[in-house]
C-alpha cells in the first residue's frame, strides 16, 4: 500500500460524526421535485407532460447537447406539473413535480443489460450517458464526457477518489465500507473503457475501515493499488489528487486527460455499477445529514427530488434553532435560505450548524498564510487586491480563473477577508464583461 | 427559523489579527522583563511612555480619519510602542520616547492608511526619527546592572568593537550582561520568543534564518580573510540589535514579502546591509537601516515574484 500526503492545503477538524452510521434506505416520499438542471452543462429537455404517469427510472428529461445529462423519475407516480423550482445554490430552473402513486414499478433501461465483462467501451459510455451519471464528488460533470477523452490523449491511470476530504461528510466513506466490491467492479470497467494500465484507490487515512475493505477486495488484483493519504483538505480535488499520486501537474486551464489521468468519485462509480448491472439510472444517492444541529447524524440513501426538510427531520434536525444550513461540506458547500428544496445529484450532505460565524474583518496584513495554504500556488492576497482595484488583466495573470474556490485561503486568513468570495466576484465580473 | 446565507467556506481556523498581535507581545515578554532586570525602573518608564503614547496616538488618528476606533484593540499599536521602547537606550529622555512613539504611529503607519497599508516597520520609523533628531541621547549608553562595569556611560559591544576594537565575550552577549538598547541585550531570551513564534507559525522561518545565515556567511568570509580586522561571525550574530531585528522587526508581516522567493531576497538583503553598515559604515550598528532599506523593496518583490502556479509552464 502506498502512503502519500499532499503539501499545502489545510487540515480543519474532521468532524466525521456520522462515520459509523450505516446507510439507511430513506422511505419513499409522497412527492418528488426533479430539476432538469442538476449537472454541469445545458439543462435537460423535458420529455413528460402534466398528468403523465411515469415509472421509477423512466427518463423524463433528455440531454440537450454533448455536455449535458438526462434526468430520470426517481419514483413511480404522476407528473403534477412542470414548474420553476429552487436549487440549493440559489438558482432556479425548470423541474418536474411528481406525485408518488404507489410502490416502485421499474422502467426498462434504455441501454443493454448483459454480463459486465462483455461490455464494449462504447457500451459503457452509453450506459453512463443514458443513466444520467454525473460526477457525484461535487462537480456534477457528465461522466460520459469525462470517459471519452480525445484520442491523442491516452489515459494510463485511473484514480478512484475516496478521499472525501471535506469535513463532516461521510457518504463516500459509508459507500466504500459497505460496497467496496461494487465500486471496484465499476472502476475496473472504467479502466478497461479508457484503456488505462494502472488503477489507484485513493482513501484518506481517517477512514481505515474503508482502506481495509478495499485491500480485501483487491487482494492481489494486478494493476491496482490502494493509496492511503494523510488527511488533508482539498486532497480530493482532482488536480491535488493527480499531483499527489502521479506527481503530474494538470496544465492551467486543462483537464486530467491532458496528463493521462481519469479521476472518478466512489459515489459515481457505485451509480455506474447500479446502472450497468441492475439497469437503474442515477435516481438516488447517499446523503449525510450532520452537524451540531442534528440529533441523529445519519447517512441516508435518498431518492433524487426528495424534499430536504423531510430528510433533515428524519435525522432529528433542530431547524428552529439552526443559524446556518449548508448543502455539501463546510469548505465548499452552499448555505441555503430555506430547506424546502430538493435533494439533487450533487447533494453529498446537509450540514446543520447551530451557530454561524459572524467574523470581524480586518485589513490584510500580508502575512502570506493564504499563499502557503493555496493548493494551486496562487497568491490569493495579491489576486484579491487586483480584483478590488478592478485590475482585471493583472487578476487573470495572477490566476483568477485557475482558482477552484476550495476555500483554504479564506479558512486561514487571520483578517477574516472573504478571499474566495472576492475571487468569485472577480470571475463573475470578467465573464460578464467578456460576454458583452 | 432565520438562516444566515453566506459564501463558503463556512468554517475558519480561529486565528485572528488580535490573536497574532497578542502572541507576538507574549513572545517579547522575556526580553521585556529582562530589560527591567538589566536597567531597573528606568526601563519600566520608557516602555510605559512608549506604549501609552503609541496607543493614544493611534486612537486620535483613527478618530481624525473617521475610522472605527475599536481598531486600537487589535494590539498593533501596543506592539509598535513596545517594539520601539525595546530599541531605545535606557537613559533616553522620556519626552523623546513620546515623540518617537507618536512619529512611529503617525508617519510610520497612519499616513499610509493605517494597519496593513504601511511600507516601513512603524517602530523603526520612530527610531530612525529619534536617531536623526537626537543623535547624542540615542547613542549614550548606561551600564547594565548585571555586568561588573561601574561607570556612568559605557560603549555597546558593537561600539566597543568599532571604535576601540574590543570584543565582548560571547557568553555575556548570549545572556545579556552588556549595555545596549532596552530589549536587545539578551540573545537567548529573544531567541526563546522567536522560536515560540516559529512554532506557532506566526512568523515565516525564512526571515530569521535568511538574515542570521547571511550575516554569518558574509561576515564569516571576511573573518576568514582577516580575523584581526573583522569580528568573528558568532559575535556578529549575538551583538547589537540583530536578534531583535531578525526575529521581531523584519518578521512584521505587513512590511515583509509574501512569496518564498521574495522573502529570501528580503532577508538575505538585510543580512548583507547589516554586515556592510556594521563593518564598513560610519555607525557601529546597522540593523535598523538594513530592515528599512529592504522594507522599501517589498512592494516590488511582491509584484514581480509571483510563485509558479500549479500546472503553469516552468
Amino acid at each position: 500500500m502506498l502512503k502519500l500526503r499532499m503539501k499545502r492545503g489545510v487540515h480543519p477538524p474532521e468532524q466525521k460524526i456520522s462515520a459509523s452510521k450505516a446507510i439507511q434506505e430513506f422511505p419513499l416520499p409522497k412527492q418528488v421535485v426533479i430539476p432538469f438542471s442538476q449537472h454541469t452543462g445545458k439543462p435537460a429537455t423535458p420529455l413528460v407532460k402534466k398528468r403523465q404517469e411515469v415509472k421509477t427510472g423512466e427518463k423524463i428529461g433528455e440531454a440537450a447537447g454533448f455536455i449535458s445529462a438526462p434526468v430520470h423519475s426517481s419514483v413511480t407516480g404522476k407528473v403534477k406539473g412542470l414548474e420553476t423550482v429552487l436549487l440549493p445554490n440559489g438558482n432556479s430552473t425548470l423541474g418536474a413535480i411528481i406525485e408518488v402513486t404507489g410502490e416502485d414499478e421499474f422502467a426498462d433501461p434504455t441501454w443493454p443489460i448483459k454480463d459486465v465483462s462483455t461490455l464494449t467501451p462504447d457500451e459503457v459510455r452509453q450506459i453512463a450517458r443514458e443513466a444520467g451519471i454525473v460526477g457525484l464528488g461535487g462537480a456534477v460533470f457528465p461522466t460520459s464526457v469525462k470517459i471519452s477523452p480525445p484520442r491523442e490523449y491516452p489515459i494510463d491511470s485511473v484514480i478512484v477518489n475516496g478521499s472525501e476530504c471535506e469535513p463532516y461528510l461521510t457518504s463516500d466513506h459509508r459507500l466504500m465500507v459497505e460496497h467496496a466490491e461494487e465500486i471496484f467492479q465499476a472502476a475496473e470497467l472504467l479502466r478497461n473503457t479508457v484503456g488505462a494500465s494502472r488503477g489507484y484507490i485513493a482513501i484518506e487515512d481517517n477512514k481505515p475501515d474503508a482502506i481495509e475493505a478495499f485491500q480485501k477486495v483487491l487482494n492481489g488484483v494486478k494493476g491496482w493499488e490502494v493509496v492511503s493519504l494523510k488527511t488533508r483538505y482539498p486532497q480530493g480535488a482532482e488536480k491535488s489528487l493527480i499531483k499527489v499520486i502521479l506527481n503530474r501537474e494538470v496544465p492551467m486551464g486543462g483537464l486530467p486527460f491532458h496528463v493521462g489521468a481519469l479521476v472518478q468519485n466512489v459515489g459515481t462509480l457505485f451509480a455506474l455499477y447500479e446502472a450497468a448491472t441492475r439497469g437503474i439510472p442515477l435516481i438516488r444517492r447517499v446523503v449525510t445529514v450532520t452537524g451540531d444541529g442534528v440529533n441523529e447524524p445519519s447517512n441516508f440513501m435518498v431518492r433524487i427530488g426528495t424534499n430536504a426538510r423531510e430528510v433533515l427531520e428524519a435525522a432529528g434536525a433542530d431547524l428552529e434553532n439552526a443559524e446556518k444550513i449548508i448543502f455539501g461540506g463546510p469548505m465548499m458547500g452552499v448555505s441555503v435560505k430555506s430547506v424546502d428544496i430538493p435533494v439533487i445529484k450533487s447533494t453529498s450532505g446537509i450540514l446543520v450548524m447551530r451557530t454561524a460565524r459572524k467574523p470581524k474583518v480586518y485589513p490584510c496584513l500580508y502575512c502570506g498564510k493564504c499563499v502557503v495554504a493555496c493548493p494551486l500556488h496562487i497568491t490569493p492576497t495579491r489576486l484579491v487586491k487586483y480584483i478590488q482595484a478592478e485590475m482585471w488583466d493583472q487578476a487573470k495573470e495572477f490566476g483568477l480563473f485557475n482558482c477552484m474556490e476550495c476555500g483554504c485561503c479564506s479558512y486561514v486568513c487571520p483578517s477574516n477577508i472573504p478571499l474566495v468570495h472576492w475571487i468569485r466576484y472577480g470571475k463573475f465580473m470578467v465573464r460578464s464583461m467578456e460576454a458583452k | 427559523m432565520s438562516l444566515i446565507v453566506s459564501s463558503s467556506p463556512h468554517i475558519h481556523d480561529k486565528e485572528s489579527v488580535p490573536k497574532i498581535m497578542l502572541h507576538v507581545i507574549l513572545a517579547l515578554f522575556p526580553a521585556t522583563v529582562a530589560s527591567i532586570y538589566f536597567f531597573g525602573i528606568r526601563a519600566v518608564w520608557v516602555i510605559l511612555v512608549s506604549v501609552v503614547t503609541a496607543v493614544l496616538t493611534e486612537y486620535l488618528f483613527l478618530l481624525l480619519r473617521k475610522k472605527d476606533t475599536t481598531a486600537i484593540l487589535d494590539g498593533s499599536a501596543f506592539l509598535t510602542g513596545l517594539l520601539l521602547a525595546l530599541t531605545l537606550p535606557p537613559s533616553i529622555n522620556l519626552s523623546m520616547v513620546a515623540i518617537g512613539a507618536a512619529v512611529a504611529i503617525i508617519i510610520g503607519k497612519q499616513v499610509f492608511g493605517g494597519f496593513g497599508a504601511n511600507v516601513f516597520n512603524p517602530a523603526l520609523v520612530g527610531r530612525a526619527f529619534l536617531q536623526a533628531a537626537f543623535p547624542i541621547p540615542m547613542t549614550t549608553w548606561v551600564a547594565n546592572k548585571a555586568s561588573s562595569v561601574d561607570a556612568v556611560t559605557v560603549a555597546t559591544p558593537l561600539g566597543g568593537f568599532k571604535f576601540s576594537h574590543l570584543l565582548t565575550a560571547h557568553k555575556d552577549l548570549f545572556l545579556g550582561n552588556v549595555s545596549g538598547s532596552l530589549g536587545e541585550t539578551s540573545a537567548i531570551l529573544l531567541l526563546l520568543g522567536g522560536i515560540y513564534l516559529l512554532i506557532k507559525k506566526y512568523i515565516d522561518w525564512r526571515i530569521p534564518v535568511g538574515i542570521l545565515a547571511s550575516v554569518f556567511v558574509f561576515d564569516g568570509i571576511l573573518w576568514l580573510v582577516n580575523s584581526k580586522k573583522y569580528p568573528d561571525p558568532v559575535f556578529m550574530l549575538l551583538a547589537g540589535g540583530l536578534m531583535l531585528g531578525a526575529w521581531f522587526m523584519a518578521t512584521d508581516p505587513v512590511t515583509s514579502p509574501v512569496s518564498p522567493a521574495g522573502i529570501w531576497i528580503f532577508s538575505i538583503g538585510i543580512g548583507f546591509f547589516v554586515v556592510l553598515i556594521r563593518l564598513f559604515g560610519g555607525m557601529p550598528e546597522g540593523v535598523m537601516y538594513s530592515i528599512l532599506i529592504m522594507n522599501s523593496f517589498v512592494p516590488l518583490l511582491d509584484k514581480y515574484l509571483r510563485p509558479r502556479m500549479l500546472g503553469e509552464k516552468k
